[in-house]
């Protein structure tokens, strides 16, 4: 028998495996067919990217103050500079613009610490971010407290007041949505029905009618003699919207954790309230996050509607700065200006979600 | 084991407030009085609200002159006709929309779900990049962006875009010749539809011969061919009877052929586009769930590629892929409902826009448009289930 007492030396893969030319071999030219897929889209790539980098960067104005600035060569980003301050905060007076801007820092503050998986007191942090940063930027935006003068709410409008749509409603949505996905699990049938009716009535319909019905039914509802806010009122078309896709989505939490865990709470002699509370809910709410974000992608992408009743979010100010005698024939500007905010936030969220999908999926893949 | 400090003497029965179903019974019976006091207060808000603004209810309006015109209707209508023909309009052009839209939606995001599983490198990065670029943008921006900053740019009749001499597209809509049907085009749609129901009659023969034999024909290449050339053929031996009228610039306008309205084609690509998006998602993570296991089980059989995909990667894929896709069907057309922003008459704009300013019947309006949505998605969700039962994994 030959036993070969000493290793043989590593040698380099063939060199047809390896380098750019074998990588552009194996992903873009494995075949006749893929070699046709690849030179379509590099046409095709070509046909778009070129002329969109030659209007948007090379060929466009940036600096200036009135649409003389503008070559109209390419695009006028000057429109977009000119307005940057109404498109962010709306109507709000100028001098009163350092409370939005507080706000925005808490908010992107908050969002900050509860997603980063290090930071400490999550609990603590995100009571504070449900229950009490709410009430604090109300009066802090709202003011007609401590001697801040008040801001109607017809004067908010922009990012500001879409990004607080889509957070009020969803602050406001959860606790609904945890109540209707419980009574949709319950085993009394008249609890279970309500929340189910409840749940596909909103399912069912588009938000815009929903808007509709909050805007020109809602005075009809109450008493006469109250008149509520148009912010509160598409708010409040929001929140019940919403809430029936929440709770979807926690449904979806709780029916993915072990029965075991809820018989065994019972077991130990725990009422509902305690095996759901201490139990059930913790364990679902954490796996429910995902969900939860995209919901929220959703609502964010919603709030637009919005305009169609009157209020002036990001979109809504975008479109009525594109009618200003001024400044006619930049929608296109405009339009990508605000595609570009809105795909920054929820581009950027739905890659969290991904991450956190991640992070708790333990299955078995390949 | 006989010491039980709690044990109670038998007969003993716990307080009501301890036995669980009669809690129950009296929680539900507080909720639904609580329900119904609500709804009362409501109704009865609603009825002082009403009388002082002196709007009476009811659905008299429906037959009531509407009065106002509507650019797009499939159906006869003049603003002469009433607002219950309103409604009708406004149903058929939602559905329109909607169903146009779920084909275009399907085809795009088949194609793109399948590009992003695609071993050729660039053709899955683009396909990733249309995915990302248009689910994250709020459809209402790009229903706006389309119609606005596209089709509204667009040059004047004079200067119109044209393709061929026959299509034109210009600020106005697109021109389409429009076919006109000669008498004997009867056959045409008849030699169809025997077509089919002789290629459905050869798949169910040939399944059964395959099952009894094990020997098949290509019955999938021959009803092909017969469903396209069987209809060729009459419309060959009857002499075409089908003459096209071509749209002709005539003074500042088009005239003859077939229009779309610029507001129909923004609302259409913008549905499409958005929907197609979350549809590529769902195709592409339908085929990855198919767990490995059965691509190489059946490669193990020595089933050829194709049988591999078309026999036991897909009909599993499907049961994942159409739970998702026939929801996104849903949001489709609920969503067409935003056609009310740039102006296309579907219901909500007609009906729950302008017909509830003109009557002020807020009530019997919005309750008339949440039905109609209500009712779609009802049937859409029956047919789930139906869907599902069928499909369901049978189990031990």
């Amino acid at each position: 028998m030959i036993h070969n007492k000493t290793m043989i030396d590593q040698r380099p893969a063939p060199s047809n495996t390896l380098g750019p030319v074998a990588w552009l071999r194996a992903n873009l030219f494995s075949g006749p067919l893929n070699t046709l897929f690849t030179l379509v889209g590099l046409y095709v790539l070509y046909l778009l990217l070129v002329p969109t980098i030659q209007w948007a960067f090379i060929n466009a104005d940036w600096i200036g103050t009135t649409r003389a600035d503008c070559s109209r060569e390419g695009a006028c980003w000057v429109f977009v500079n000119a307005r940057f301050t109404q498109f962010i905060y709306g109507l709000y007076p100028r001098s009163e613009i350092w409370r939005a801007n507080i706000v925005f820092g808490g908010f992107f503050t908050l969002i900050a610490w509860l997603a980063i998986p290090r930071l400490p007191f999550k609990r603590w942090v995100a009571v504070f971010a449900l229950v009490g940063f709410p009430i604090a930027a109300y009066v802090l935006l709202h003011g007609g407290y401590f001697d801040l003068p008040r801001v109607p709410t017809h004067r908010w409008g922009g990012l500001m007041l879409t990004l607080l749509l889509a957070s009020i409603g969803m602050i406001g949505a959860l606790p609904i949505g945890i109540v209707l996905a419980l009574g949709r699990r319950s085993n009394m049938p008249i609890v279970k029905s309500f929340c189910v009716i409840f749940i596909e009535f909103w399912r069912g319909v588009p938000l815009i009618t929903v808007l509709f019905m909050a805007s020109v039914m809602l005075p009809l509802f109450l008493p006469s003699g109250i008149s509520v806010d148009r912010l509160v009122r598409a708010l409040i078309g929001l929140t019940l919207f919403q809430s029936a896709y929440m709770a979807e989505v926690i449904r979806g939490g709780l029916q993915a954790i072990p029965k075991g865990q809820e018989e065994a709470a019972a077991a130990l002699g725990m009422s509902y309230w305690k095996r759901m509370g201490l139990i059930v809910l913790p364990q679902a709410l954490k796996m429910m996050i995902p969900g939860i974000v995209n919901t929220f992608i959703s609502l964010f992408k919603d709030t637009t509607l919005v305009m169609i009743i009157g209020l002036f979010d990001l979109l809504g100010i975008v479109q009525a700065a594109l009618s200003d005698s001024n400044w006619l024939g930049f929608s296109l500007e405009g339009y990508v200006f605000a595609a570009f905010v809105f795909w920054i936030f929820c581009f950027s969220m739905s890659r969290y979600s991904q991450y956190l999908e991640r992070k708790l999926n333990t299955g078995h893949k390949r | 084991m006989s010491v039980r400090p709690n044990a109670r003497p038998a007969g003993h029965k716990p307080p009501f407030w301890r036995d669980r179903a009669k809690r129950a019974l009296v929680f539900q019976l507080l909720l639904t009085a609580a329900v119904a006091v609500f709804l009362l207060y409501i109704v009865g808000n609603v009825q002082d609200n009403l009388s002082a603004r002196g709007i009476t209810t009811g659905f008299g309006f429906l037959n009531n002159t509407a009065g106002f015109g509507i650019v797009q209707s499939l159906i006869d209508y003049s603003s002469q006709a009433t607002y219950g023909r309103t409604f009708l309009v406004g149903l058929l052009n939602t559905l329109l929309v909607g169903g146009l839209g779920v084909l275009a939606a399907t085809l795009i995001g088949f194609i793109v779900g399948i590009a992003r599983l695609s071993p050729n490198w660039l053709l899955a990065r683009m396909a990733t990049a249309y995915i990302e670029t248009f689910r994250n943008i709020p459809l209402l921006l790009q229903i706006f962006f389309w119609y606005f900053a596209v089709l509204r740019a667009l040059p004047s009749a004079r200067d119109s875009m044209a393709f061929g001499e026959v299509i034109f597209l210009n600020v106005r809509g697109l021109y389409l010749p429009e076919p006109l049907f000669e008498s004997g085009f009867g056959l045409i749609p008849a030699a169809f539809i025997v077509a089919i129901g002789a290629s459905i009659a050869l798949c169910v023969w040939n399944k059964r011969r395959q099952e009894a034999t094990g020997k098949r024909i290509p019955a999938g290449w021959i009803s092909l061919v017969l469903i396209l050339g069987l209809p060729l053929l009459i419309t060959v031996a009857t002499g075409v009877p089908i003459t096209w009228d071509v749209p002709e610039l005539r003074g500042f306008n088009f005239r003859g052929g077939f229009t779309v309205i610029p507001e129909f084609l923004a609302l259409w690509m913008a549905l499409s586009i958005y929907t197609a998006a979350f549809i590529a998602e769902i195709v592409r993570s339908g085929i990855q769930a198919i767990s490995h296991g059965q691509t190489e089980a059946a490669q193990a059989l020595s089933l050829p590629r194709n049988l591999v995909l078309r026999l036991v990667v897909i009909p599993q894929a499907l049961r994942v892929i159409i739970p998702p896709l026939t929801s996104q069907y849903l949001n489709l057309i609920k969503n067409s409902s935003l056609a009310t922003a740039i102006g296309y008459p579907d219901l909500v704009s007609v009906f729950a826009g302008t017909t509830l300013n003109q009557t002020g019947q807020a009530i019997e309006v919005i309750a008339m448009t949440m039905a109609v949505y209500l009712t779609i998605s009802l049937l859409v969700s029956m047919f789930m289930n139906w869907f599902n039962a069928r499909v369901a994994l049978v189990e031990r």
